[in-house]
């Protein structure tokens, strides 16, 4: 494989594929971390390695996160388990209106995990990081036995600072306001069930996997008043507006018309009987704001090539009790979370 | 997109919803058969479209909802296994049985695993010759074909490792059941759309005549729905009891004889138990004698295994369209799609499932139960 930037020599190259002494504290351990993470992440400033990194942050007031990033395949249309990681912490740091700065990489490594992987997998972090302007400061490396794990989690937690002149969050919530969708829905959950299950859909459906800081930014920007942002991941749509209608008692109307499914997912929804509204996104988020605001918040978004599309949904039809409805074809009807995992049904 | 766009259409469901309340002159109840139309009804709210004469109520055509519980038990009498891989497709794996579920079973390490063709499981016979891959075959005629064909490249393969769970049920004889009730009060029947592609239309039309019903043979989308419903209301108010054939675009009035045939060399008529329904005669499909090999019933020796219903489930009812699920005492408290008392919480298609997800919350002015004045 080609690999740019470092590669690994020896004694990586000696083991093709993870062993237990990777993780066991010893030399084997420490020439993994520097040829594969340090190389690629960097060290903090100039400063020696040590067990936690000193960090600068411009503004008082810091938003921190964590998540934990597990999928089969590791590698899918557009994206890998890598970026996944960066883009998923960088992206929770974006939804409280927050410039995403430094991240902690942790990995759980299985036993028999080809080098060649995990250094693919690395760089494509190094590169999401860079894209993102964040760096990776800090992590850490288990390794298990064979059959324990399913060839890497990644954890990672972040740190950045709030930019935000309020508060963003399902409080500032108003009667009146309108729910804007940064693009069309359920491409990441798809291209990757695709790719598991060995489906081929006519027209290959890639994920939408990316960060989200630069709309938000622009959305920041343009002045509008962002009440709510919320990241579209597992649950879909459905599951982001009813947490935030529960969480902000209010009722939150949308149009099925006008939230947008790109026609090759709406037709594998179609076929395994999956509601586009549940499945899994990467890369798009939905915005409450101020209805007289909304015009200019989605001519902002739309400077971003990630939120090209943005539209208006929707909008907070009232307060009291917490509730989502779909206005359809024939009426209005609730939306709720799924229950469980969506499943294909029978026929 | 192609196909579903044009059956969709607000236009044109609101013209046929308002055809249907020029037309309609008393009152009716139509029963649609299939799960998958019930699902697009509650989904996208058809009823509320609907003049206040017509009452839908919801048929038995949930395949996951009318397999047999004592059927999951053998099910996962089989996948607790060591030797076997246990293959089935998705909404049946949360199909409560007596005590567990199958991915419950799973979790307690029987290897369950989720195909979406009884194809896959062929494949991980050939592929895992020391184990015994056990296929569910549940549905009505529209996964038979697919199942018997799945059984007949097993045998052509001599994959001896191969093996199906039979649950399959056929539509005729269901609504042949609900028409001789006593308590019937169904005017007129929706059939379903993908079952007839396979069937095609003929073994309805003895039924429309004996019972003097009409049958229209009906799609999933809501223009489709609502054009049934159409065909079916001018059926009832001119006294007709016809089949006809909304779904032209995929049912043929002969069906798919090719695909019959591979059900008919595989397997054959009979009795079958239906969940919440009771014993149905000639209502179900197994395997010929000369498939027997291939049987995990028999192989497995499961066909002892029995079970009792939960009292507290009215699922029968609702199968047979006496009730509607938000009827039910249980309904959203102690049955819930997280903890389903009864499969017809379970699948997408399973009526209770679908009241739940779509009906809970009474959306202003239009999210009531289908005409309350007129429920059964």
């Amino acid at each position: 494989m080609n690999i740019e930037g470092p590669v690994c020599p020896v004694p990586l190259s000696r083991y093709p594929a993870i062993v237990m002494a990777h993780g066991g504290g010893g030399r084997l351990m420490r020439d993994l971390i520097e040829n594969a993470f340090i190389s690629a992440f960097g060290a903090v400033g100039d400063r020696p390695a040590h067990d936690s990194a000193a960090l600068d942050l411009p503004t008082a007031r810091i938003a921190f996160t964590t998540d934990s990033f597990l999928i089969r395949p590791l590698y899918f249309p557009n994206a890998d388990i890598g970026e996944l990681a960066v883009y998923g912490t960088v992206n929770d740091l974006a939804m409280g209106g927050a410039r995403p700065l430094y991240l902690s990489a942790s990995f759980i490594l299985e036993e028999g995990l080809p080098v060649d992987t995990l250094m693919r997998v690395v760089q494509s972090m190094s590169r999401a990081a860079a894209d993102t302007g964040v760096a990776i400061v800090t992590g850490d490396t288990k390794v298990v036995e064979k059959g324990r794990c399913d060839g890497m989690y990644i954890t990672t937690a972040g740190v950045g600072s709030l930019e935000c002149v309020g508060t963003i969050g399902p409080a500032e919530v108003r009667e009146g306001d309108t729910v804007i969708v940064s693009g069309d829905l359920g491409r990441h959950g798809i291209a990757v069930m695709a790719v598991r299950e060995g489906f081929a859909f006519g027209t290959q459906i890639v994920s939408d996997c990316a960060p989200l800081w630069d709309p938000v930014q622009a959305l920041l920007a343009s002045g509008a008043e962002v009440h709510c942002l919320r990241d579209l991941t597992r649950g879909g749509l459905a599951s982001a507006l009813v947490e935030i209608a529960e969480s902000a008692h209010i009722e939150v109307t949308v149009t099925e018309e006008a939230i947008p499914v790109a026609d090759a997912v709406r037709s594998a929804c179609e076929i395994l009987g999956y509601d586009p509204l549940h499945v899994a996104n990467e890369g798009r988020f939905v915005a409450f704001v101020r209805s007289d605001h909304a015009d200019r918040a989605i001519e902002a978004l739309r400077t971003c090539a990630v939120s090209a599309d943005a539209v208006s949904i929707g909008r907070v039809t009232a307060r009291g009790e917490g509730r989502v409805l779909l206005r359809t074809v024939g009426g209005l009807r609730p939306v709720d979370m799924l229950s469980g995992e969506q499943l294909p049904r029978i026929c | 997109m192609r196909f579903v766009d044009e059956y969709r259409s607000s236009a044109d469901a609101q013209r046929l919803a308002a055809r249907i309340a020029d037309v309609v002159r008393s009152d009716w109840t139509i029963m649609e058969v299939c799960g998958g139309q019930t699902h697009s009804i509650v989904r996208f709210g058809l009823d509320q479209m609907l003049p206040e004469q017509i009452t839908l109520v919801h048929g038995p055509g949930c395949p996951v909802c009318v397999t047999p519980l004592e059927m999951i038990d053998r099910a996962i009498a089989i996948a607790s296994r060591p030797e076997v891989i246990f293959c089935s497709f998705g909404d049946m794996l949360r199909v409560p049985g007596s005590s567990q579920d199958l991915m419950s079973a799973k979790a307690s390490g029987a290897d369950v695993r989720m195909v979406y063709s009884p194809l896959d499981a062929v494949e991980l016979a050939r592929a895992n010759p020391d184990r015994e891959v056990v296929f569910f075959a549940v549905g009505f005629e529209t996964t038979a074909p697919a199942n018997a064909g799945a059984v007949e490249m097993a045998r052509v393969q001599n994959l001896r490792n191969f093996s199906v769970l039979v649950s399959h049920v056929l539509v005729p004889p269901a609504i042949t059941a609900i028409l001789s009730s006593p308590d019937c009060r169904v005017n007129g029947f929706l059939a379903a759309g993908h079952v007839c592609t396979i069937t095609g239309c003929l073994e309805y039309e003895p039924i429309a005549a004996q019972y003097r019903v009409p049958i229209v043979v009906t799609g999933f989308e809501p223009v489709d729905i609502l054009q049934g419903v159409l065909m079916c209301v001018e059926q009832l108010e001119r006294r007709r009891h016809t089949v006809e054939n909304q779904y032209a675009r995929s049912v043929r009035r002969e069906g798919n004889p090719a695909a019959m045939a591979m059900i008919g060399k595989v397997m054959e008529v009979t009795d079958r138990t239906w969940r919440g329904i009771g014993a149905i005669p000639m209502s179900g499909l197994r395997l010929r004698d000369a498939y027997a090999d291939f049987d995990a019933e028999r192989k497995f020796d499961v066909g002892s295994i029995t079970a009792q219903e939960s009292p507290d489930c009215i699922s029968g009812l609702v199968l047979q369209g006496l009730r509607r699920p938000n009827q039910c005492a249980a309904f959203g408290t102690m049955c819930t799609p997280e903890h389903p008392l009864g499969a017809t919480m379970v699948s997408s298609e399973g009526a209770c499932a679908a009241y739940y997800r779509y009906r809970r919350t009474p959306a202003a002015g239009a999210a009531q139960p289908t005409h309350a004045g007129h429920q059964p």
